[in-house]
């Protein structure tokens, strides 16, 4: 199948994939109240006038945040998962009311995905796995331990809370910020000393911290997944030829939050000048980036916001706007439609982003 | 031709990083070099390997060393040597032209700058023995000796010298040469708008036979300026108070910021002072008034206002010239709204009583100029009624200085910590008073320059001491 039949395919799955989740969450018998009693207040009908994406995209308004942190969770429950205990998780949240997400499988669904995408020569099948850093009311903390389940073994942890770090930086003590990274790296090699373990999920610059105080391949890692911070292209360069040697340990960066779930990334290195293009778990999650203010995606190779739209049975989320920013990328043959690329926070060129040590 | 690009310098090897800055020109914002700029991360990676930049110096004796450096010496002055990537090079005048179109700085002050840097190149040796009063280099290479008599040995502080260098004066460099010859490497973030000085300085040195491995030169951001200060044992950094504030106490890292040098005139001869009108003159505005050895502030028990009358005219009607005119004395700022800055905040500290700005009356236009397609300040002379004033003891980026009137028995409480003092008295209590005073680090007796500092005498900081302690030592014999 050429690439633009593969195109055409993926857009005509994401277009069915769109009738049937609105028909899910905004019939009475599926929908969560959320939707339903938002769709009760709108002028118009979603189950009647949703035919495809890009209807989405002209007549549902930006998902507000502030309805994650406001209302309780129990709106957000779909009739059919009523009375079956739900995961709460959280993003945000360094000052106020973080925004929480319920869920019940769909980490586990879209991590059992993306476990397909990592090769056996980096991570090991029935090898053993170890996270370090933010765990605590994520996602990713169960969703580390389902990967490394899913790959026939077990998960250490070493947690970091990021709520703390962008305190800490933000009030300038960048010596504890220091202190605390080092006492999460330290028990980090306290676990590669006395366990063994192939596989790391940690964010850059802890891996950095890792790799200069331990040799992380003679310590036996074979493959890192790596996320939570912005790379660029210099950074991504750097991590892959220095801190992971030039490929000699697998590195596989990840674009993801509690809200999307994962998005995989497309080959990259000298051949690209190692700027890494994401691609979201479509027909699940949908990445679009925009010019806020026409509402219409920018032209290929060029910087917009990236708007994220979440369409599971257990979550419907249409047009967040994501606090970044991006290079929309063509579509490719392994994830045929759009990628963002060397994502940023947004307006992180005219001004200074906490983004932390973590 | 392209626009030349500058890249980082890991251990002596070249590397080109996908993010860059631009050195642009002061006047037009023209684009005159690219430079790579690297992540923290590289520094520090670079720095477990530092053991192998030290022991490339090792290698060399401290004499080979002395002699590398002035052979440097000459090479920075007229040689042509390798400006970034492609093969490209840059004469000597290349480096003068364009380091002023970049800095704002004047011909005739790059090249008093360039002198001043091939003198401390070409005069390490006199240099390290006023740092190392008069220790034989040989001693250095076995790390022990006999120097008067006495058994010493000494031990190095550090395996690099981290450097935090600034922007605004190319002969700050001259601080940290000695660390070649002391076989210390260094790891260096140069100044954001000037990296010409130090890179040249570098392929001098390594066109003249030093290891290239001896040099790490890394335009880095917050992240990797702090790293460089933090994880070399021993670091310079150069800034403004608040910069500055962060590390004081710090015994590794040795602070440069604001001089607030001064001239002090005794009570003896103050009815002489207007003999000394142009050695103050000199004093505040050489170097475009931009060193940390320029007087911010004289200091007279009286006659103030009669003398911030006369340097006011004297300095008030200086105006930009062109950078090639011989004569220039003001310099352009790089970044227009530091001047801006400089402007408003003398403007706004005048509002509040007690001062005047003589040299107001004697300028045709306003402080703040448009001219020679550049942004400059014009000098300023500012009466102050006390030392209480906000005014009084201040320094700013251009020719300035506060006139103060203070009781000759109160001058040394008054001036706080000052790099320079130039003291004109021959009364022999005061003279006394000032050589016992411990908030002056240089002090000049009698009517000399601030500007003047000596080469043998370290007047911030001595470097050897900085990178070498000495320890106690029995040999069985």
């Amino acid at each position: 199948m050429s690439i633009d039949e593969k195109v055409k395919h993926a857009a005509d799955e994401l277009d069915a994939h769109v009738v049937e989740m609105i028909k899910w969450h905004f019939s009475p018998d599926t929908g969560s109240p959320f939707w339903l009693d938002w769709a009760k207040e709108q002028s118009w009908d979603p189950l009647n006038e949703i035919k495809n994406f890009d209807d989405i995209c002209q007549k549902f308004p930006n998902f507000e945040d502030e309805w994650l942190r406001d209302l309780p969770n129990e709106v957000w429950v779909p009739q059919p998962y009523k009375g079956k205990p739900f995961n709460i998780f959280e993003t945000g949240g360094t000052t106020g009311m973080p925004k929480q997400r319920i869920g019940w499988d769909d980490f586990r669904i879209d991590y059992t995905a993306f476990s397909e995408t990592l090769k056996d020569e980096h991570f090991p099948r029935d090898d053993y796995w170890m996270m370090v850093g933010p765990t605590g009311p994520r996602r990713l903390r169960l969703s580390i331990e389902h990967l490394a389940n899913e790959r026939g073994c077990s998960c250490y942890f070493v947690d970091l809370d990021p709520r703390w770090v962008k305190r800490l930086i933000a009030s300038k003590q960048f010596d504890q910020a220091r202190a605390y990274m080092d006492h999460a790296v330290d028990q980090a090699l306290t676990i590669l000393k006395h366990r063994k373990v192939s596989a790391l999920f940690t964010t850059p610059k802890l891996l950095e911290a890792l790799a200069e105080r331990k040799d992380l391949i003679k310590a036996g890692i074979k493959g890192v997944f790596c996320g939570g911070t912005t790379m660029d292209k210099q950074y991504a360069r750097f991590l892959v030829e220095e801190v992971c040697e030039g490929g000699k340990i697998g590195f596989v960066p990840t674009y993801g939050n509690t809200l999307m779930g994962l998005a995989r990334h497309h080959p990259f290195g000298e051949e690209n000048d190692y700027s890494i293009a994401y691609y979201a778990p479509q027909p699940r999650a949908v990445l679009r980036v925009i010019n806020p203010d026409t509402n219409n995606t920018v032209d290929y190779d060029s910087w917009g916001r990236v708007e994220l739209t979440t369409l599971t049975k257990e979550f419907f989320m249409p047009r967040f706007l994501e606090r970044d920013e991006a290079l929309r990328r063509k579509p490719w043959s392994e994830a045929p439609w759009d990628g963002v690329a060397e994502v940023r926070p947004f307006g992180a060129m005219e001004k200074n982003i906490v983004e932390g040590v973590y | 031709m392209n626009t030349p690009h500058i890249p980082c310098l890991r251990l002596g090897k070249e590397y080109r990083s996908f993010n860059e800055s631009e050195v642009k020109d002061y006047r037009n914002g023209a684009v005159k070099a690219t430079m790579s700029q690297v992540n923290a991360g590289v520094i520090r990676r670079d720095l477990l390997k530092i053991d192998q930049a030290r022991e490339a110096l090792q290698k060399f004796t401290t004499r080979e060393l002395i002699d590398i450096s002035a052979k440097a010496g000459e090479l920075f002055l007229n040689g042509t040597l390798p400006l970034g990537e492609g093969g490209r090079s840059q004469s000597g005048q290349d480096y003068l032209e364009t380091l002023s179109a970049t800095s704002g700085l004047p011909h005739v002050m790059v090249k008093r700058n360039m002198d001043k840097i091939h003198y401390a190149l070409t005069h390490v040796e006199l240099i390290l023995n006023g740092l190392t009063r008069g220790i034989d280099p040989s001693i250095l290479d076995r790390g022990f000796g006999e120097q008067a008599g006495s058994p010493v040995c000494f031990y190095p502080t550090t395996n690099a010298l981290g450097l935090v260098m600034p922007s605004n004066s190319p002969a700050v460099n001259s601080l940290w040469l000695p660390s070649i010859a002391l076989k210390i490497p260094i790891i260096m973030k140069p100044g954001r708008d000037e990296p010409w000085t130090p890179f040249r300085l570098i392929q001098s040195f390594i066109a003249a036979g030093c290891p290239r491995e001896a040099f790490g030169f890394y335009p880095t951001d917050h992240e990797g300026a702090a790293d460089i200060l933090r994880l070399c044992n021993r670091a310079l950094i150069f800034g403004d108070k608040s910069t500055t504030d962060l590390y004081a106490g710090n015994p590794g890292v040795q602070v440069h910021g604001p001089g607030f040098s001064k001239v002090l005139i005794g009570e003896d001869e103050i009815e002489n002072w207007p003999d000394f009108i142009d050695v103050m003159a000199s004093s505040i505005s050489d170097n475009g008034g931009r060193s940390c050895v320029n007087a911010s502030a004289i200091i007279v028990p009286k006659y103030a206002k009669e003398i911030a009358d006369a340097l006011g005219k004297r300095l008030g009607s200086l105006k930009p010239l062109p950078v090639d005119d011989p004569n220039a004395v003001l310099s352009g700022f790089a970044n227009p709204k530091m001047g801006e800055w400089i402007d408003g905040a003398i403007d706004s500290d005048l509002c509040q009583k007690g001062a005047i700005d003589t040299t107001a009356i004697y300028r045709t236009g306003p402080r703040l100029l448009q001219a020679e397609g550049g942004t400059y300040l014009c000098p300023t002379i500012v009466y102050c009624e006390s030392m209480d004033h906000p005014l009084s003891n201040r320094e700013f980026l251009c020719p300035y200085a506060s006139v103060v009137e203070v009781p000759q028995s109160d001058m040394l409480n008054a001036i706080g910590p000052t790099l320079v003092v130039s003291a004109i008295t021959k009364d022999e209590k005061f003279k006394r008073q000032l050589l016992s005073a411990s908030n002056i680090e240089r002090l000049n007796l009698g009517p000399i320059s601030t500007m003047k500092i000596s080469w043998d005498q370290p007047h911030e900081g001595n470097m050897f001491e900085f990178l070498y302690k000495r320890r106690s030592i029995g040999m069985a014999a």
